[in-house]
């Protein structure tokens, strides 16, 4: 199947292009940019003018609840949801039912993302068995199956020094480690980042140090076992310091941000809203400030949804009683968008943090458009806006954002050439 | 039609009361005024009838037939009767009898303290509008009104009645009497 | 913005009148001055020897207890029934939520059997708030107590205390001791005095029981004990759970009591007219010597007393408020 994408503004953050050229996608693949090649007929075409053209998303993070969760979310809903987002190629993490630590449930997902075709499924697998902390997944297993890391959540390991051994187990077959740094004992019981509103509002407390605590102590084992790693979910100013002097002193770690960390803070709990009970939290505004700098600067160069579906029960009850989690990953491109809308980043950047920056921190074969790459794109209208809510295709409803407009609309989501979502 | 003064109305009173009482043979009741406007009447009442009498003022807002409609009043007050009601006759007094449903509260009110002997009415006005069967034994003057128009006594000193239209009116201290 | 500022319109209707009663902050100090006046008006018919008044007559009250409560229970119980409403008390422990039924289809089935209004007690910070946004919108909803969050009804009955023995709030000095950190009462009695104009709050604990940030209250803090309770009118003293000692918080009962128990010596330290309070049950031995609990000073039993005043306003204020919402809302939608 051949196509023609024309008069686009093509953005390509990985090498700096940004200019109305049209696109020439064959086989799966981008074989040209500008003329089209001789003899090449497009079966299809795509009247672009007007639209950006820009590689498709890839978001580190979306829950996927297949196996194990379908009130929450199954891969077919999931996964189309996020192709309606402009994501072209995710990461599902480990926390299915059975948990992913086999090449089966490896398999499985796999397969019914074929199946469902909206974009392509990363899974990371489970760094321990059944997340426990204790005993070593089948790494190489695993990888062999499909999977791109590992990661444990925010599940702690046993002790240090299993931890230790698991990072050395896996930086001798190359493997990238996920981490989402959060001590165990001081974060234990808390709802709410440990400051003035979660007092006010009489939630227990994750103060910032469970997140530095144990930041500090993973960049010194990641150093020690020389593995690759990738720090996931980082909230705190703090946090995004040690990651920068780590990598000052030529620590080659990476990060990423949830995308609604950089747009809200623990000031949104006031009412006692469930909508935004997260994991781990929201916290002050000086916190998410020094984000949004990190992620301005590079030092933090992914920006994912951490889309976690919630059945409406999840949700409706007191504070306490629900679940974490944010149902976003619908929305990433146009909420993202508020980002250069805010002057924060220009739109190549945006582009970059959202595409070529997740790509290179997994090495995944995408993010970005040259000739002979896989032809993954998404193309949207910066004229035009969103609202949130209006279609929804997610399971899960818990979204704070539903009903807000917002900058830019996505209106083709292309996967290996096909379109996975037009508006 | 101009408004008769409160003062001349209580002269009169004191000696229809005085009158009233002792053909009922009742020596020494106990008065009880209705806040606000019924406390103000009473207070001029006893110094008229040259009484030192203790004053009982009674506030009705928990017994009021109205509260699924219009709620709380805003300025509930304590009531404070500082003499036994059981057995005893009263002279409850008012400033001002409309529908009968402030006294249809305030007897059952006392009643919750005990079983009076008696009770004796007295109001400054009545205004022929009553929806229940009750009269004053003792008024100092009949009035009728236009449907719209409403009459208030301001006070404690001088005592003067006041029209009210209610098309105009901003907010009035107590809910249609 | 801070918590302080957020506005709760939630709790009022559009005349600004209590239709729930779920927290004291966002309350203007006229309602709160509202709340206290009628309190002494049905203080006075407490005294009666009727102590009923027929106002919410026909009205049921539902008391739904998550959490159990003997003493607020049968205060509210008393309240509601001095009002002459009907009252019904769940104690959910024993009821159909402990079979997996949910918290929203709890209230929801209560609700169809025509409950007026639901005082609700439940571990768990915003219980009350959530019910009253997302549950039973038109029920009014009064927070019996709410994780650490809220007692607002505690915090009025302190404050109808602190008058009737002080007079006002303006020249007070009042010291409240314990574990601020887990205390719903010390909320509500914080945000009352700052609302009601007390220049000079103060906490007193160690740091393991103050909660992060405090000082957005407008309370000194104060880690010893003599030091807070210097010239103080008022000393509110906390209620001790035995399980603070577990989770390092606490070493002993012991340390404690020798550091921030109230004792008589360390009384003679506040004004000699002060009074201490206590919003029970007491730990004897533990945050206060028997002799100061049962001594000249305390007013914990007028507590109690008082506490009952203050249910029966809420109850009427907040039934009140609701019943002139739906009227408003009849007159605008004409």
């Amino acid at each position: 199947m051949s196509l023609s994408i024309i008069g686009a503004r093509v953005i390509d953050p990985a090498s700096g292009l940004d200019q109305i050229i049209d696109l020439h996608v064959s086989e799966g693949k981008l074989v040209a940019m500008g003329e089209a090649p001789a003899g090449f007929v497009a079966h299809q075409t795509l009247d672009a003018s007007g639209l950006v053209a820009a590689p498709g998303l890839v978001d580190l993070s979306v829950a996927l609840r297949e196996p194990g969760y379908s009130r929450k979310g199954s891969i077919a809903s999931e996964t189309r949801a996020a192709a309606a987002g402009g994501v072209t190629s995710l990461c599902c993490p480990p926390q299915t039912k059975p948990v992913l630590d086999t090449s089966a449930v490896t398999e499985l997902i796999l397969d019914r993302a074929r199946e469902a075709g909206h974009c392509k499924v990363f899974p990371i697998g489970a760094l321990s068995k059944g997340l426990e902390g204790e005993q070593l997944a089948e790494l190489v297993a695993l990888r062999d199956a499909g999977c791109v890391a590992f990661g444990n959540g925010l599940s702690s390991f046993g002790n240090n020094r299993t931890l230790c051994r698991a990072l050395e187990y896996a930086a001798t077959f190359d493997l990238t480690v996920i981490i989402h740094s959060q001590d165990r004992d001081l974060a234990h019981g808390g709802l709410a980042h440990e400051g003035p509103t979660a007092s006010f509002l009489g939630l227990p407390g994750i103060p910032e140090t469970a997140e530095t605590v144990a930041l500090a102590r993973d960049l010194l084992l990641v150093e020690q076992s020389g593995v690759r790693a990738h720090f996931s979910q980082l909230t705190s100013a703090r946090g995004v310091q040690l990651i920068e002097q780590a990598q000052a002193r030529g620590l080659p770690v990476t990060a990423d941000v949830a995308l609604y960390q950089l747009i809200l803070t623990d000031e949104a709990l006031i009412d006692f809203s469930s909508l935004y009970h997260v994991q781990p939290p929201l916290r002050t505004r000086a916190d998410r400030d020094a984000l949004r700098e990190a992620v301005k600067s590079g030092v933090v160069q992914a920006i994912s949804s951490h889309h976690q579906p919630h059945e409406r029960d999840a949700k409706l009850a007191p504070f306490g009683a629900t679940e974490p989690g944010i149902s976003s990953v619908e929305l990433l491109l146009p909420l993202a968008l508020t980002l250069v809308e805010d002057g924060l980043l220009d739109l190549p950047t945006l582009l970059a943090r959202l595409g070529h920056g997740p790509a290179t921190a997994l090495q995944l074969n995408t993010g970005s458009l040259h000739v002979g790459a896989p032809a993954d794109l998404v193309l949207f209208d910066l004229s035009t806006s969103t609202v949130a809510g209006e279609a929804w295709r997610s399971k899960g409803q818990n979204c704070p954002f539903l009903g807000h407009t917002l900058p830019g609309a996505v209106r083709y989501t292309l996967v290996d050439g096909h379109i996975s979502f037009s508006a | 039609m101009s408004l008769p003064n409160p003062a001349e109305l209580i002269d009169a009173m004191a000696i229809d009361l005085k009158a009233y009482l002792a053909r009922r043979g009742i020596e020494s009741p106990n008065y009880i005024g209705i806040h606000t406007g019924g406390v103000w009447v009473a207070q001029a009442l006893l110094q008229a009838l040259g009484s030192d009498a203790a004053l009982g003022e009674l506030d009705v807002s928990f017994y009021r037939d109205d509260f699924s409609q219009n709620g709380l009043h805003p300025q509930v007050r304590p009531s404070a009767l500082p003499f036994e009601i059981e057995g005893q006759h009263l002279v409850l007094v008012d400033d001002v009898l409309m529908s009968g449903r402030t006294i249809r509260a305030a007897l059952n009110e006392l009643f919750d303290y005990g079983r009076p002997a008696s009770v004796t009415l007295v109001s400054l006005l009545d205004l022929n509008a009553g929806e229940l069967p009750i009269r004053p034994d003792v008024v100092g003057a009949t009035l009728s009104l236009q449907p719209d128009e409403r009459v208030k006594l301001l006070g404690p000193a001088p005592l003067v009645l006041e029209r009210q239209d209610l098309a105009s009116a901003s907010s009035l201290e107590e809910s249609p009497r | 913005m801070t918590p302080l500022d957020a506005k709760r319109p939630l709790q009022l209707n559009d005349q600004g009148q209590l239709r729930h009663f779920l927290s004291l902050d966002g309350l203007p100090r006229a309602l709160l001055t509202e709340l206290l006046d009628t309190a002494d008006s049905f203080l006075e018919v407490g005294a009666r020897a009727v102590k009923k008044v027929p106002l919410l007559r026909g009205k049921t009250v539902c008391n739904v207890f998550f959490e159990n409560s003997t003493r607020t229970r049968t205060t509210f119980e008393l309240a509601a029934q001095r009002l002459s409403a009907d009252v019904i008390t769940l104690n959910v422990s024993t009821s159909s939520t402990s079979k997996g039924e949910t918290l929203f289809d709890t209230l929801r089935n209560l609700e169809a059997m025509a409950a007026d209004m639901f005082v609700v007690r439940h571990a768990d910070s915003g219980a009350a708030h959530f019910i009253a946004e997302h549950v039973c919108p038109e029920v009014a909803i009064i927070n019996g107590g709410d994780g650490r969050h809220a007692h607002p009804t505690q915090g009025m009955l302190d404050m109808l205390t602190i008058r009737r023995h002080k007079g006002g709030f303006e020249n007070l000095s009042v010291a409240i001791v314990g574990d601020i950190l887990h205390s719903r009462v010390a909320r509500s009695n914080m945000i009352a005095l700052k609302t009601l104009g007390c220049p000079d709050i103060r906490v007193v604990a160690p740091k393991t029981l103050l909660p992060v940030g405090v000082e957005q209250y407008g309370v000194k803090v104060y880690t010893d004990l003599e030091q807070g309770l210097k010239d103080v009118d008022v000393v509110i003293m906390l209620r001790l759970q035995r399980e603070r000692m577990t989770g390092g918080l606490l070493p002993s009962e012991g340390e404690f009591y020798r550091l921030f128990g109230l004792t008589t010596a360390r009384l003679a330290g506040a004004r000699p007219d002060a009074i201490v309070m206590h919003p029970g049950p007491i730990n004897r031995g533990v945050e206060i010597e028997s002799a100061v609990a049962d001594g000249a000073h305390s007013v914990i039993l007028n507590q109690v007393t008082y506490g009952i005043a203050v249910r029966m306003a809420v109850l009427s204020m907040a039934m009140s408020g609701q019943t002139a919402q739906r009227q408003y809302e009849q007159e605008n939608a004409q």
